[in-house]
């Protein structure tokens, strides 16, 4: 027996541009704030943008952009709600406020059905919010989504760069582009994460300051946008 | 349409087995549909006629049902699947992803949402007959 979604992915992606993975091996580093601000930013750029929340057990995207209630239209597959300019697709669209209790396997195709039948339309880039860990999840859609590369988001925590680390090697093993580090939530400059990164051989793309304000900003975009977070971050990803 | 999605993924998938064993028609495609999906065997039908390939011209579809069983993982209760009482949103979301039924239906003996869908997920590629070129 063979599973028929396989084979169609690769043309789900097809009016794709760049496919760009947000992702960290440590959970709290900020990995669903900076893919949030990242999209809503290329966006307002002018590009079009799409953001994909992989993170089926703890999705959050959607509380930072204060979205609710949106259904993706069926057309021949089904097409993304538009939420702040994005083309959107995330899991509560049809779990909403309930949890979902998956077993690895079970997010693994989960995340397998939603690439399969998700009709994206021509965009610039998709950001994806990856889901957390090197487990099944993560490893489906390295394996499934054509052209991806990775921004890690990392803290200045020893104990995040650890983790972080660990992804860092799986990702050069599966020969992964990697565009680069990114050091969140930073409060003294140390220099610690840069060197290591850079003793890999990748790039460190550079840190963003711990913003205190940022919480007051959950749930509204145009003020997310307006965040030293979100101004620092432009800075970093300029050469996208 | 969603049915429209998943058969392009059967076309795809036996359009792909046909080359790689060389077949130069297909003149069987039998599919597995899985009861939890609830996709529509006639919608599924209409999409494999509308978008088959010439290599499938003269490809009888064949739709083999499934039906949907789960096992608790926490009590080892095991029951069938029914649609019954189910709100049309909620029967949406198990169509679309079938692993939302871990977040509407609970076993019905100890109430966990920790269950294993035994057999009858969703939509799966049995077998393929053909007629092979001439080498």
């Amino acid at each position: 027996m063979s599973d028929p979604r396989i084979a169609i992915i690769e043309k789900r992606f097809e009016d794709v541009g760049r496919v760009i993975a947000v992702t960290s091996g440590k959970g709290g580093v900020g990995k669903s704030m900076v893919a949030t601000a990242l999209a809503l930013s290329l966006a307002r750029m002018g590009h079009r943008v799409g953001l994909l929340d992989l993170d089926f057990t703890s999705p959050s995207t959607h509380v930072i952009m204060g979205v609710e209630g949106l259904y993706p239209e069926e057309d021949y597959g089904i097409v993304p709600p538009l939420a702040h300019g994005l083309r959107y697709m995330s899991i509560v669209h049809y779990s909403a406020e309930e949890p979902a209790p998956l077993r690895g396997e079970d997010v693994s195709n989960a995340i397998i059905e939603l690439l399969a039948i998700t009709r994206w339309q021509e965009l610039d880039y998709l950001i994806i919010d990856m889901p957390p860990g090197i487990g099944d999840a993560t490893l489906d859609t390295i394996r499934l989504i054509p052209r991806i590369e990775f921004i890690v988001v990392t803290t200045p925590s020893r104990v995040a760069y650890e983790s972080v680390k660990r992804l860092l090697l799986l990702l050069n093993d599966l020969k992964k582009p990697v565009i680069g580090v990114l050091e969140n939530m930073v409060m003294e400059p140390s220099g610690y994460v840069k060197s290591e990164v850079e003793s890999l051989c990748l790039t460190y793309m550079g840190a963003i300051d711990y913003d205190e304000k940022l919480e007051e900003t959950i749930g509204s975009p145009d003020r997310l946008m307006k965040t030293s977070f979100s101004k620092q971050l432009r800075k970093l990803v300029q050469g996208l | 349409m969603h049915e429209w999605a998943l058969t392009e993924g059967v076309i795809a998938t036996a359009t792909r087995f046909a080359e790689q064993n060389g077949l130069t028609e297909v003149t069987e495609v039998v599919v597995m549909v899985g009861e939890l999906q609830q996709v529509e065997h006639e919608v599924l039908q209409f999409a494999f006629q509308q978008l088959k390939i010439p290599l499938f011209k003269n490809a009888e579809f064949v739709l083999r049902p499934q039906p949907a069983k789960f096992k608790c993982r926490n009590c080892g209760h095991e029951w069938s699947f029914t649609s019954e009482g189910m709100t049309e949103e909620v029967s949406e979301a198990i169509h679309f992803v079938p692993e939302m039924a871990h977040v509407y239906i609970k076993c019905s003996e100890c109430g966990s949402p920790d269950f294993e869908v035994v057999e009858g997920r969703g939509v799966w590629l049995v077998t393929i007959k053909g007629v092979k070129g001439h080498e």
